[in-house]
């Protein structure tokens, strides 16, 4: 354990492994993010990035290797305990409360960071800091009108932007976004992009996202990742230069 | 007068409770009406029983066919307390007996739930059924404690009230169950409010979803499970008051089934869903079970007919007709409705007739019991009789099915229009 706190990589995977019955998905990954960073993660479909996130986020165990997350390992932490190391993920397939109101999705997102715990004798409707930041973000997400209305309801756009709200809404410090702008029109995505960017200010983000433009306007380092391994690491300018990922993924994308 | 201006409606349930005996009072013996009074605690106590089983069924999405388990375990101990205060080892006002059961049901609300939360969805049903099984043979195993198949019997005469009321007469014990249902109604309408409560229907809606807001969705559903224990625990106490005895039907699956009944019958969407369903089940065991046999046939069906055609409940029903009462509407489909009320009302009693013959036929003749309507004995073994009722089954059937295709037609129509405006708006 050398050098002072701040070079702790946010999140360091080393030789991660994932297999799932015999198929390897995850094959020997080695992946350092140092804090502040926006990192991007691009490849195929089917290359393992969500299965990536997963393992990260604690959804999954790994099969070999160490994930550490503010150096911290988080082989034995369960994905509530990682999520109160600081790490907050999205989902790729939206996954909301469906029969909460938006605004009480948003306040889900807020309550254990807050420091709400379990607590039932605090009444929701009398805390005013909480419900401010809740319509303060919803107001951010474009979602004001549509705040008493039951998430299952809004259309897909929306609830990829409650999927974000929901995400950010806890101030962690470590975002992992998984194809956030998927499915959303072009205004849609610049507003996305927009609030990204501003929430990431200073904070750690991962995202993976098939969209180029984003990618190569939001990231401070890109990871290249195909069928499970990464075949590159890299600032946008020399990704874009690299052969090698121009003939596994940039190339098929351009074509 | 703020209260009072925001809490009307609590309020004015309250006082129309506190009316109704009053309707039935004897006033030449100048006494109250003990069956209505007894029915009425009876509500009471199973409304908190069915609102804390919805704690577990509307909020957290929890399938419990063990709940009994809770308010048996609140009731023994609030009996033995009595016992306790009886015997003048503790002092404890009579007030606050209920308050003993509550606690009692906290703690094993706590113990049993540590056991069953660990699972959810059909595992969490099952293991809840078994433990019901548990408690319900270790009721007649554990004589100490649950008393075997006599039970315990108390005397709720424990001369420790506050207010200096003996608790002698129906009338004060109604009283007592009336204000603790309300505090404990009060309470679970307030829980819902709370962050545990909203992160209740969030592990209800998505429980991966919650892990990742920092939530351990087995910690919701145990704090969850202990505080719907709490408050049937109250129930449970209070039922020690009422009947003053405890036996082990208090634990029993079929007292557990009675919740489940009244919340779908209800509704477990709206709050206030699993206390109508209570007043219908109640009504239907204490009233309807003096008149027929077949009262247990009747809840079954009604049962049935709204998991059905109406599977949020009663309070699902009424939220239905809000759009169209906020409109303004009401009265386009006050004709339909009428029109429908007939057939109906032919389909239910040439049903009810169906049924009562049959069962006069088999358990009413074994009990040698006649059958007869206003006086008049039916007999149960002419063809007549069995002609007509299925002649309004089947009859009502085909004329309720036109009139409810117009009535259909009639509600989508309004329904359109609403949505049209509010579009315009
Ligand atoms: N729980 C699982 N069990 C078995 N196989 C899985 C599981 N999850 C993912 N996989 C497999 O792992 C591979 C990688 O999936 P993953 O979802 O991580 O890809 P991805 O890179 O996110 O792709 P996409 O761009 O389509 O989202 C796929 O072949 C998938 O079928
Ligand atoms: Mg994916």
């Amino acid at each position: 354990m050398s050098g002072d706190i701040t070079h702790v990589p946010a999140i360091e995977l080393r030789d991660v492994c994932k297999r799932f019955g015999r198929t390897e998905i995850i094959r020997g990954v080695n992946l350092s993010i140092p804090r502040g960073e926006r990192h991007a993660i691009i490849g195929p479909n089917g290359a393992g990035k969500t299965t990536l996130f997963n393992l990260i986020s604690g959804r999954f165990p790994i099969s070999s290797g160490s994930i550490t997350v503010d150096g911290r390992s988080t082989a034995d932490l369960a994905p509530q305990e990682i999520n109160r190391l600081g790490l907050s993920r999205s989902f790729q397939i939206t996954s909301i409360f469906p029969r909460m109101t938006v605004f009480e999705n948003i306040r889900c997102g807020l309550l254990w960071s807050q420091g709400y715990r379990y607590s039932f004798w605090h009444l929701l409707g009398r805390q005013k800091a909480l419900n401010e930041a809740a319509d303060q973000l919803l107001e951010r997400l474009k979602l004001s009108d549509r705040r008493n209305l039951q998430a299952g309801l809004l259309s897909y756009a929306e609830q990829r932007a409650l999927e974000i709200g929901i995400t950010i809404a806890g101030g962690a410090e470590i975002i992992l976004l998984d194809e956030p702008t998927a499915g959303m029109s072009h205004s849609e995505t610049d507003s996305a992009v927009a609030l990204i960017r501003r929430v990431s200010e200073g904070k750690t983000l991962i995202m993976v996202e098939h969209d180029m433009s984003v990618v190569f306007g939001l990231a401070d380092r890109i990871t290249v990742l195909v069928y499970g391994e990464v075949i590159a690491s890299d600032q946008p300018a020399a990704i874009r230069g690299n052969a090698a990922v121009q003939e596994a993924y940039l190339g098929t994308v351009a074509a | 007068m703020n209260m009072l201006r925001r809490h009307w409606p609590w309020i004015l349930a309250f006082v129309i409770l506190l009316a109704i005996p009053f309707l039935f009072y004897d006033w030449s013996k100048g006494r109250h009406s003990g069956f209505v009074l007894t029915l009425m605690s009876e509500i009471g106590v199973m409304a908190i029983f069915a609102l804390s089983y919805n704690m577990l069924m509307g909020q957290a999405g929890l399938l419990s066919f063990g709940h009994a388990v809770l308010l048996g375990m609140g009731a023994y101990c609030a009996a033995h307390v009595v016992l306790l205060v009886k015997a003048g080892t503790i002092w404890l006002p009579t007030e606050l007996v209920p308050l003993a059961g509550g606690l009692g049901g906290l703690f094993f609300g706590f113990v049993f739930g540590w056991l069953v939360t660990k699972q959810r969805a059909t595992a969490f049903a099952m293991i809840t059924m078994g433990l019901g099984e548990l408690v319900s043979a270790a009721a007649l195993m554990f004589m100490g404690f649950f008393g075997g198949e006599g039970g315990i019997p108390v005397d709720r005469v424990m001369n420790t009230s506050l207010v200096g009321v003996s608790y002698s007469s129906p009338w004060q014990v109604y009283c007592l169950v009336l204000v603790w249902a309300f505090v404990a109604a009060v309470l679970m309408k307030l829980q819902t409010q709370t962050p545990l409560g909203s992160m209740a229907n969030a592990t209800r809606d998505n429980f991966e979803r919650a892990q990742f807001v920092g939530y351990d969705p087995r910690m919701v559903r145990l704090y969850q499970f202990a505080l719907s224990g709490f408050f049937a625990g109250i129930g449970g106490g209070l039922y020690v008051m009422i009947y003053e005895i405890v036996t082990f039907d208090t634990v029993s699956a079929a007292k557990s089934a009675n919740a489940l009944l009244a919340v779908y019958i209800g509704g477990a969407g709206g709050f206030f869903g699993p206390i109508l369903g209570t007043i219908v089940v109640v009504l239907l065991q204490s009233g309807v079970s003096l008149l027929s046999n077949a009262w247990l046939l009747y809840v079954g069906i009604l049962f049935i007919v709204m998991v059905m055609y109406a599977p949020g409940g009663l309070i699902g029903l009424l939220f239905m007709h809000m759009p169209i009462w906020r409109a303004g509407r009401m009265r386009e489909l006050l004709l339909p409705y009428a029109r429908a009320f007939p057939p109906a009302l032919i389909v239910l009693l040439g049903f009810v007739f169906l049924v009562e013959l049959t069962s006069f036929t088999t358990i009413g003749a074994a009990q040698g019991k006649k059958f007869s309507i206003g006086g008049n004995v039916i007999d149960t073994t002419a063809p007549m009789p069995w002609v007509i009722a299925l002649a309004m089954l089947v009859l009502g059937a085909l004329w309720l099915r036109r009139e409810a295709r117009g009535f259909r037609e009639r509600w989508d129509d309004v329904m359109d229009g609403i949505k049209r405006q509010g579009a315009m708006s």
